[in-house]
């Protein structure tokens, strides 16, 4: 496109993906990301791409496992509850090491919870999900450029690693609406992938799976799969960080929160209150050593997340205990305003360590 | 001297892990030996389930997958609409199918999904070691109906090849048995006309195939060939409960 729309994030988000050379999406509606499979069911047939929508968020991540499999490049997009039941089958994609990109809108939990904005999937997404030993690589947009941006990326890198990449939204940046500018057209230039599904013409069987019943072979696959995941830690962790330098105060937020937490800072700063941003934008792999440097100049950080503590565990072992971490939330759908977050980093200034 | 009998090329020559008497290496060989006749082998893709015959992949050489529980005829979904060209069939038990997979099996038949899948029933778990199934016969014990299911408890039976000829996706439903020659044949030649089925565009086709499962029923092979005609096939009829309307 090169100039800019006005879009809802949901639909930068489908429409990134187009231009990343997305071509096959399963999934099932859910508030507050339906958009996305909307979007796609009318914009897929312009590019000759498949849209189906499945019976079940169960069914739609296998659908992305035989499509992956197979060699395409697909996605899926749901929200904390149907990102719940797909866990068993990002279980079954990372051990399978296959490319696809998951998109989690994220709502209020547990159980049906809400459906305004929320960040408490946040150890769901980082620390697992399913079972066994993997991770996802975990990327938090604050903007809907930045939701366009990482959107389009997810897919090289889940190329590059043969590995399930996660943009972890929210409901707010879903619904509302910014312009965007679509920068690139992602290469056509995919990583081989002799791999895959194809029929075996001309070569010995393709198998995709993940079972390995003797424990010395299932030890090596899962070393094999750490040392991915040590690769992605060393290479892919992204962050920003924000008047830091001079900060006698860090608020340390991801995605929507650190977007308020901006405006927060700029009231701050004119009350003469130094404070800084730190923002991871990879959550998994956790930017800790750029807090670990925060922690060695500043003694009081912020953390604000849409949920009652749960990257603050990432950001405290980056600390290491050289600085006083304290936390605001806001939970259920509810978004913390500047003005909380003022007071709150207003209390914690006056504060001795 | 003229060669009457070999192994099919579509079979790696190797011996399986299946129990004496078990009806998965039958179906095994007549997929394989379907596949040779067909000559789509270079085109053809597996998914294999969980259960005894999650090792599918190594007797036949063709692409394959290996699915979760129930879940191939989604990933079957995934591959046929990458590559529409390529011949996709599922092979799933029955607690695959007829229990933690049911709503992929109704909605693949159902959006006509042009794939194919051999189910085999043996009505109990075999791999889990001799647990009651979706297709477990009232009266019929079993490690977790130990004094022979009830109704009352544990409800009926499944008929699965009956359910999915009512939706209007599935083009070929048929329910056939490997305990004689006379039924082997018959199971191949609706294994085929599944895969005719698919590469003719005409939509899902299922096989049912009622395979004997010695070992958990406490059978001896020959018992178990018997029990499946007495026992099975009174409430599991054999035939063709939809097939696509003859050309021509």
């Amino acid at each position: 496109m090169g100039k800019k729309t006005l879009m809802t994030g949901n639909e930068a988000i489908a429409e990134a993906a187009v231009q990343a050379g997305c071509r096959h999406f399963f999934g099932y509606p859910i508030t507050p990301q339906s958009e996305i499979p909307e979007y796609l069911s009318k914009r897929f047939p312009e590019v000759g791409g498949c849209f189906l929508q499945a019976e079940s968020e169960i069914a739609s991540i296998y659908m992305v496992f035989g499509a992956a499999g197979a060699g395409a490049r697909v996605m899926t997009s749901s929200s904390s509850p149907g990102i719940s039941l797909m866990q068993e089958g990002i279980s079954y994609i990372s051990a399978a090491e296959l490319p696809c990109v998951i998109v989690n809108v994220m709502r209020g939990g547990p159980g049906l919870g809400g459906i305004q904005p929320s960040q408490s999937d946040y150890f769901q997404a980082t620390k697992g999900g399913g079972h066994g030993d993997y991770h996802v690589l975990v990327l938090a947009p604050s903007t809907v450029q930045e939701a366009a941006d990482l959107m389009m990326e997810a897919f090289d890198l889940a190329d590059k690693y043969r590995n399930p990449v996660m943009i972890l939204g929210d409901g707010f940046l879903g619904q509302m609406i910014e312009p965007v500018e679509f920068k690139r057209r992602s290469s056509t230039d995919r990583p081989a992938r002799d791999w895959t599904i194809t029929g075996a013409k001309g070569r010995a069987q393709n198998v995709v799976k993940s079972l390995y019943l003797k424990p010395d072979v299932l030890e090596q696959h899962n070393l094999q799969l750490h040392r991915k995941y040590q690769k992605m830690i060393k290479n892919e962790r992204r962050v920003e960080t924000y008047l830091t330098e001079d900060a006698q105060v860090v608020i340390v937020a991801f995605g929507m929160a650190a977007r308020i937490a901006k405006t927060a800072i700029k009231i701050l700063r004119e009350k003469d209150i130094k404070a800084g941003l730190v923002r991871p934008i990879s959550l998994f792999p956790f930017p800790y050593q750029t807090l670990e440097k925060v922690a060695e100049k500043v003694d009081k950080l912020l953390v604000v997340e849409m949920n009652l503590g749960q990257m603050i565990e990432d950001v405290k072992l980056g600390v290491c205990g050289k600085a006083a971490v304290h936390f605001y939330g806001r939970v259920g759908g509810m978004v913390p305003s500047y003005d909380e977050i003022v007071a709150e980093v207003e209390k914690i200034v006056k504060k001795k360590r | 001297m003229k060669k009457v009998f070999e192994r099919p090329k579509s079979m790696y020559p190797v011996s399986t892990h299946y129990c004496p008497g078990c009806g998965h290496g039958i179906v095994h060989r007549l997929i394989a030996e379907v596949i040779d006749e067909l000559g789509i082998l270079e085109k053809t893709v597996g998914v294999a389930p969980v259960g005894c015959s999650v090792l599918l992949y190594n007797y036949l050489n063709c692409d394959m997958y290996e699915a979760a529980h129930g879940r191939a005829p989604a990933i079957a979904t995934g591959c046929k609409r990458v590559h529409p060209e390529l011949v996709v069939f599922t092979y799933q038990g029955d607690g695959d199918l007829a229990s933690i997979g049911t709503a992929e099996i109704i909605h693949a038949a159902a959006r006509g999904e042009k794939i194919s899948t051999f189910f085999i029933n043996n009505a109990i778990y075999g791999m889990t070691g001799g647990q009651m199934a979706p297709t477990t016969l009232i009266g019929q014990k079993t490690t977790t109906s130990p004094f022979g299911r009830t109704s009352e408890e544990a409800g009926y039976p499944l008929r699965v090849s009956e359910i999915l000829a009512t939706l209007d996706g599935a083009a070929y439903v048929a329910r056939v048995a490997v305990n004689d020659p006379k039924n082997v044949i018959r199971a191949k030649k609706a294994i085929k006309k599944a895969f005719e089925t698919q590469m003719k565009g005409l939509g899902f086709s299922l096989v049912e195939v009622l395979s004997q499962c010695p070992t958990p029923w406490k059978m001896s092979p020959s018992e178990a060939v018997k029990w499946v005609e007495e026992k099975m096939m009174p409430y599991y009829p054999l035939g063709e409960f939809k097939s696509p309307k003859e050309e021509g």
